[in-house]
């Protein structure tokens, strides 16, 4: 008997000394990630990435200056498509709708949130690409844009579901109609948590590849306009990746560096952000 | 009653506010019709791409039919081209991703959610989203540069000299392949099982574990036998939102997975996947019966993204909901 309670306190304090590891493990390989980053791309980075455009292949040295602006360029399109559409269809979802149109609305934006990248890739192809008949800056941000739709559209309807209800009512008893309740009370008040969710969004689609392959494509030298094929950040470690230079492999590991420090940076930001904010629910 | 005697005589200035509300009232109805485009452009736009995928894949469709899921060769020298080896490849990648994943995210999730004081937990978590939101092609560039190698010096002379007589586990490897893949695709989807079956577990009423240990179970026994089964189904909903993520990602699997249309038992074996391939020819694909085979294969992976994701959905919502229509 006692010695059947012993066994049973082994097996829990083996499971959940297991369960600990377990835990253990998948935090580590953050740090692993970073640190071999760091020590790869940190030995790797200089001046000339920053400033200078890809060399020929075979010569060494050169940098990504293109394709750092590429990327700053396509992300600032692509939030003007994907913002305004996510925000303000959030507000309709949160205050205007019905219920049915609502789920249907969702029900497409929770479709469009699961479309694997290079799927969406295809459709910006077949929409912007093939009517122009050539790459552009333009089909990659569009690309870009329609995956941060959905984050945006259900965050803001979420941070506005949670506003509390006597802040509505106040503002309509002081006579304020719906639209300016909306517009001075209830988002001022969820602000930091739409604010959060977009620059998480801006996060995600910074790091992606896939989608941009064939609609942004990627130019060895500078994109001027919208209309022309750009280089981006993550097509350009992908690219480098793959090759068989060395060079290009220490480019590769510095455009790393710089991409997920730059990803990390927005993420702790926008936590911060919303951490330091009125107190919202958890979704 | 007698107030609204008393406050009926001005009946002149309220009338001037009401045009004045209404005009108000306009603006709502403005407000509403201007968000309500902007709601609407997110159906358009999903119905719309669903659309493009399949009108652009008419010719191939008309051409192959339902063989196309069933063909092996994938040529474009004599326009064949059939899908089974990179549905072959997406699901065998996957299949190792959650075989390696499930356990260790799960296992994390119980650690989280039941053991963890709440302090500790909640910093883990905050460290496993940042995880989650490393790009893909990240994780593809330490993939070429850390785990290729690792598989031919260590892992492939490690299951191959004990299991080498099962056919999964044949030689020879050339470092990428399905089993490459597979580990850096579960190295991906951990954080998102680990997110979502914590939040599934901590929604399991309070009642239900202090009933267990009130029985005299130990802490593992409660948490095995009367949460893990309290939300299993949501835990489930973890696993297929994981395998959805597996399914459809690209960058890391493209690096890592070889690139070449084979269909072979062995893990070692380099091969190819939906999303990987269309990723390689797309930009190279000449002659629109090519092209719209590639934009087919994306047809077939939207569809089964689409199912897994609606099916974890389902799964997700039903038990967090029954976890919180339990008073506690």
């Amino acid at each position: 008997m006692s010695a059947g309670v012993k066994w049973r306190r082994f097996v829990s304090n083996f499971m959940l000394t297991l369960t600990g590891l377990c835990a253990l493990v998948s935090v580590s390989v953050l740090f692993f990630i970073l640190g071999y980053l760091v020590f790869n791309g940190g030995t790797s980075i200089n001046w000339a990435f920053f400033t200078q455009l890809p060399k020929p292949v075979g010569e060494v040295g050169g940098g990504m200056a293109n394709a750092i602006v590429g990327s700053a360029k396509l992300l600032m399109a692509a939030s003007l498509l994907g913002v305004p559409i996510g925000f303000l269809g959030g507000i309709y979802l949160a205050e205007f709708s019905g219920s049915s149109v609502a789920s249907v609305v969702r029900y497409a934006a929770d479709l469009l949130n699961g479309v694997p990248s290079i799927v969406i890739g295809i459709f910006a192809y077949s929409l912007v690409v093939l009517p122009f008949k050539h790459f552009s800056t333009l089909a990659g941000a569009f690309a870009l844009g329609l995956m941060m739709i959905p984050i945006t559209l259900r965050s803001t309807e979420e941070f506005l579901g949670g506003v509390p209800r006597y802040l509505r009512e106040g503002a309509m008893a002081l006579g304020a109609s719906k639209w300016k309740t909306i517009a001075t009370v209830v988002v001022p008040a969820a602000y930091r948590g739409i604010l959060t969710a977009i620059l998480l969004a801006l996060a995600r689609v910074a790091g992606e590849t896939a989608p941009l392959l064939f609609t942004a494509f990627g130019n060895l030298s500078w994109s001027h306009g919208w209309g022309q094929p750009t280089s981006s950040l993550p097509v350009m470690i992908f690219n480098y990746a793959v090759s068989p230079y060395e060079d290009w492999h220490r480019q590769a590991w510095a455009a790393g560096l710089v991409l997920l420090g730059l990803i990390l940076i927005i993420n702790i930001l926008a936590r911060t952000i919303l951490s330091r904010g009125i107190t919202v629910p958890r979704s | 009653m007698a107030t609204a005697k008393t406050t009926l005589p001005n009946a002149g200035p309220v009338t001037g506010s009401r045009s004045f509300l209404s005009r108000l009232r306009d603006g709502d109805e403005i407000a509403r019709l201007v968000t309500m485009v902007f709601a609407a452009t997110v159906v358009l736009i999903t119905l719309l791409l669903v659309y493009e995928l399949w009108t652009n894949s008419a010719l191939a469709r008309a051409k192959f039919g339902l063989h196309f899921l069933v063909t092996r060769v994938w040529d474009p020298n004599i326009d064949q081209y059939g899908a089974l080896p990179f549905m072959y490849g997406t699901l065998v990648t996957s299949a190792v991703a959650l075989f390696i994943a499930v356990p260790l995210g799960i296992g994390a999730a119980i650690f989280l959610a039941e053991l963890a004081p709440p302090r500790i937990s909640d910093t883990l978590q905050f460290f496993i989203d940042l995880l989650a939101a490393v790009p893909s092609v990240i994780y593809g560039l330490l993939g070429v540069f850390i785990i290729v190698p690792l598989m031919r010096t260590v892992i492939f002379p490690g299951l191959n000299k004990p299991l080498g007589f099962m056919p999964f586990f044949k030689g020879p490897s050339y470092g990428v392949g399905f089993l490459t893949a597979g580990i850096v695709l579960a190295i991906m989807v951990i954080p998102y099982i680990i997110s979502v079956s914590r939040e599934v577990l901590l929604s399991v009423p309070r009642d239900q574990r202090e009933a267990a240990l009130a029985l005299g179970s130990t802490r593992w026994e409660s948490t095995w036998k009367v949460v893990v089964p309290f939300a299993k189904t949501g835990i489930l909903g973890s696993v297929f939102l994981a395998l959805a993520r597996a399914l459809g990602e690209t960058m890391a699997v493209t690096m890592v997975i070889g690139n070449t249309p084979t269909i072979s038992a062995s893990l070692f074996s380099p091969g190819d996947s939906i999303a990987s391939v269309i990723a390689n020819q797309f930009t190279e694909a000449t002659g629109d019966v090519y092209l719209q085979a590639l934009v087919e294969l994306g047809l077939v992976l939207f569809l089964m993204t689409f199912i897994l994701n609606g099916l974890a959905r389902i799964l997700i919502v039903v038990t967090t909901q029954r976890g919180s229509g339990v008073p506690t």
